[in-house]
């Protein structure tokens, strides 16, 4: 259900970036195309009923049933990046503001 | 029908309503506050996937950094907004 | 009309996927993965370099890699030139945001309100406690959730509640260039250590000890102390430049 849900935000994520005017919009969408992404990667290592990869006092042998920690490992540096991504995307949004007095992207350079 | 299938059901469906909503609000600081919520509800779709790194990750930078970062940018706009 | 055709191009898009994913043979459905038939159980039964014996927690000793959080031996340890690449990306993007935003004669941001007298205080007996776990978070990556990513993101979080709740402070910027200059050359020079007396970039040069202790795991939490430091200097610059701006 949530490998669904999580196709869906991709598809969202791609509608907005498609349609949407606005600069703080489309890095909106950009986001909650990355969350989907994320949420999908995770989703492909899931095992039913398996338990986190983390040896603990309890969880204390390899032969138990662990999910695949591969994706994840993968999944926490994609969010690190994700996170300078955004911060380097505002950055320039705020300075395209400063230029022409306007977030939309229609009414840039009019004037 | 256990407890944790009817909370993926409702974390699955008010996953795509809020990413619904952040995309066509009408006022960008709705967005950014549903942007938010969404990466929470994230964190609770990674928790239920076992992720415990991921969901840590994601709640401090998801919902907390970035939201903080869009409203800073929005700040500064609206004052330079009024300048002109 | 362009909604419309954007639309139409992103159900093609989801119907293309989720036609893919009902079809493909090697692709499971979800929960019904057989970790057994992939490289991660390698990583798991830390087997990568020959180890047939199980392993167990607060036994066994000299693994080929020693943290008992499988994801931190996947990202600081078999994969650490990948982190190293992404610690660079980041760089890289505070890099862009400093020549951006930043300049020469800057000022803070006017709030529109200003704190009292309280809430500085009180906010500063914050910043210690979030501070501590951010660090806490840190040194304990390779036993529990969490490691240098969320603790570095969680020490510009105490940075960010200092910067919120007092409208004239500003932290020494200069400072946190100096700790992200140094801790990044330090983790280079940690791998080109190994190179030189190990045979290969970024070999862990301690000895591994028991799984479970703190002491444990040789480099990588070295290397994950490093990562956290850099992290949260870097954010902590890019949220002073987004509450700056050009003035007097």
């Amino acid at each position: 259900m949530l490998q669904y849900a999580a196709i869906v935000l991709i598809m969202l994520g791609l509608y907005g970036l498609l349609t949407q005017r606005n600069i703080i919009k489309i890095i909106i969408s950009l986001n909650i195309l990355e969350i989907g992404v994320n949420l999908f990667i995770v989703s492909v290592g899931f095992v039913t009923d398996g338990i986190a990869p983390i040896f603990t006092s309890v969880n204390n042998s390899s032969n138990l049933l662990f999910v695949d920690p591969l994706p994840q490992a993968l999944v926490l540096t994609a969010i690190v990046i994700g996170v300078g991504t955004t911060a380097l995307g505002l950055a320039l949004a705020k300075n395209i503001y400063q230029k022409y007095g306007t977030f939309d992207i229609n009414e840039m350079g009019e004037e | 029908m256990t407890l944790i299938n009817i909370v993926e059901i409702v974390v699955s469906v008010l996953l795509i309503a809020l990413a619904f909503l952040a995309i066509n609000s009408k006022t960008l600081i709705k967005s950014v506050m549903f942007l938010s919520s969404l990466s929470m509800l994230a964190v609770i779709g990674f928790v239920i996937m076992r992720a415990p790194d991921v969901a840590v990750t994601e709640a401090v930078i998801g919902s907390g950094l970035v939201t903080s970062l869009f409203v800073f940018t929005l700040l500064a706009v609206r004052k330079a907004g009024k300048k002109i | 009309m362009k909604n419309f055709l954007a639309l139409l191009l992103t159900l093609f898009l989801g119907y293309m996927i989720m036609s893919w994913l009902a079809t493909n043979e090697f692709f499971p459905a979800m929960g019904d993965v057989d970790v057994t038939t992939r490289v991660s159980q390698k990583y798991i039964e830390r087997d990568v370099n020959g180890n047939s014996e199980e392993v167990v927690f607060g036994e066994a000793t000299n693994l080929e890699s020693g943290p008992a959080n499988t994801v931190t031996a996947i990202v600081a340890d078999y994969r650490s030139f990948d982190t190293l690449g992404e610690v660079t990306v980041l760089f890289v993007s505070s890099l862009g945001v400093a020549l951006l935003l930043g300049g020469t004669k800057q000022r803070r941001l006017e709030l529109n309100f200003h704190p009292n007298f309280m809430l500085r205080v009180g906010s500063r007996a914050l910043f210690g406690i979030i501070l501590m776990t951010g660090i806490y978070i840190s040194i304990h990556g390779h036993l529990t959730p969490g490691g240098g990513f969320p603790g570095g993101t969680m020490i510009a979080s105490s940075m960010l509640l200092l910067y919120l709740a007092d409208d004239e402070f500003r932290a020494k910027v200069k400072g946190f260039k100096i700790l992200e200059s140094t801790t990044g050359s330090a983790y280079v020079i940690i791998g080109l250590l190994g190179l030189l007396l190990g045979g290969y970039f970024l070999e862990n040069l301690l000895v591994n000890g028991v799984l479970g202790d703190l002491f444990s795991a040789g480099m990588i939490p070295i290397i994950y102390i490093l990562i956290g430091l850099k992290v949260g200097s870097e954010i902590s610059g890019v949220i002073d430049n987004f509450l700056t701006e050009e003035g007097v």
